[in-house]
């Protein structure tokens, strides 16, 4: 039985490879890119298991016991998830999105002024 | 050589990972964390933790983040402001059932998103999540009405006034409460688990829904009509 957060991790490192892969083998824009999105998406699911127990949920308080009582304000670290990681997530993704985006209209440009996807083709920075 | 060099670098990189990232679940969460979770509702009187964290405790962060997909629309709308070189050949029009029922379906998405970032300090969801949705709609709307414009000045405005709101509201806290974007009694708390609640955290994140919103409507509209006759008159009156 492998444990949940050794299999996200190993799922993130996965992606992480792959997308590498992608950039370096690929010689298409577009996959290159995807290669880019592939590995954001490896980072993110590692970050968040970094604050992932099994067992516990989502930091969403649903009782009001952790504005008037102390137990439940000792107890509440023990069942709830570690939120920085997410918010630094959700940060990580809305970054990727524009990050995204701004290759994508890069492609487009190339595309349009030499008629190709080709990495190959543009030479003009190869030394 | 690329396919001699590509194997070892990734076996390098696979090795990194292994010995680096921790393959085991913590015993608990770190001591930042643990404030938050512990202090977050008595502070903020918000149920969803997360928006806590994002909108109130790293709020300056957000908006670094909120200016980071600002540059990145901007530059994207730069680049493919002029003529992209690209001719599209003319789309064929949708049916009348897809354009309608995408007029049909707008309003609601529309709504659906606004209601995503007017409940983030309550459920999952917030600023980010409903500006997508909302873009998502104007999508939906575009591709079933290929030279539908949008307006850009609007979406202009709508995005220049959200973000100079949000620092205002910065200002405001640290007029008032000492700290940037502080939370402490500018607006009451209200009780907890009601929509009107946390303070300032849904009036932050609905001007961050706003913004969003409309910087993604826009970088659609200007992903789509790249390379139409109408974009190239900048172009044309260039020496």
């Amino acid at each position: 039985m492998i444990e949940p957060t050794a299999l996200y991790t190993i799922t993130g490192g996965l992606l992480i490879l792959i997308g590498f892969a992608a950039i370096m083998l690929k010689r298409n824009l577009i996959k290159i890119m995807l290669g880019f999105v592939l590995v954001e998406a490896g980072v993110h699911i590692m970050i968040i298991c970094f604050g992932y127990i099994p067992g516990r949920t989502a930091p969403i308080v649903d009782s009001p016991n952790l504005l008037t009582d102390a137990a439940a304000m000792t107890a509440a670290p023990t069942q709830f998830v570690d939120p920085v990681v997410q918010a630094i997530v959700l940060t990580a993704i809305v970054i990727a999105v524009g990050v995204t985006a701004l290759m994508l209209a890069y492609v487009v440009r190339l595309y349009g002024t030499h008629k190709s996807l080709d990495v190959g083709r543009y030479v003009s920075l190869k030394w | 050589m690329r396919q001699i060099l590509t194997p070892i670098v990734l076996v390098l990189l696979a090795v990194v990972l292994w010995r680096t990232v921790p393959m085991t679940a913590p015993e608990e969460i770190s001591a930042i964390g643990r404030h938050f979770v512990e202090h977050g509702v008595a502070e903020n009187r918000g149920a969803n933790i997360v928006t806590s964290v994002i909108v109130n405790y790293r709020g300056l962060d957000t908006l670094g983040e909120v200016s980071v997909l600002f540059l990145s629309v901007a530059g994207a709308g730069f680049i493919l402001r002029r003529r992209t070189g690209l001719t599209l050949e003319t789309p064929t029009p949708a049916s009348e059932l897809v354009e309608t029922g995408a007029r049909l379906l707008f309003g609601p998405i529309v709504l659906f998103g606004a209601y995503i970032f007017a409940h983030g300090h309550l459920t999952p969801g917030g600023g980010f999540q409903g500006g997508a949705v909302v873009a998502s709609a104007v999508l939906l709307l575009l591709l079933a009405e290929r030279d539908r414009a949008l307006a850009h000045n609007a979406l202009g405005w709508i995005e220049s006034l959200s973000g100079f709101l949000y620092v205002l509201v910065g200002l405001i806290g640290l007029a008032l409460a000492g700290s940037f974007l502080s939370n402490k009694g500018i607006l009451p708390l209200g009780a907890w688990n009601s929509l009107f609640s946390a303070g300032l955290i849904p009036v932050i994140y609905m001007l961050v829904g706003l913004k969003v919103g409309s910087e993604l409507a826009a970088l659609i509209d200007t992903m789509m009509h790249s390379g139409e006759p109408a974009a190239t008159e900048t172009e044309e009156a260039r020496p």
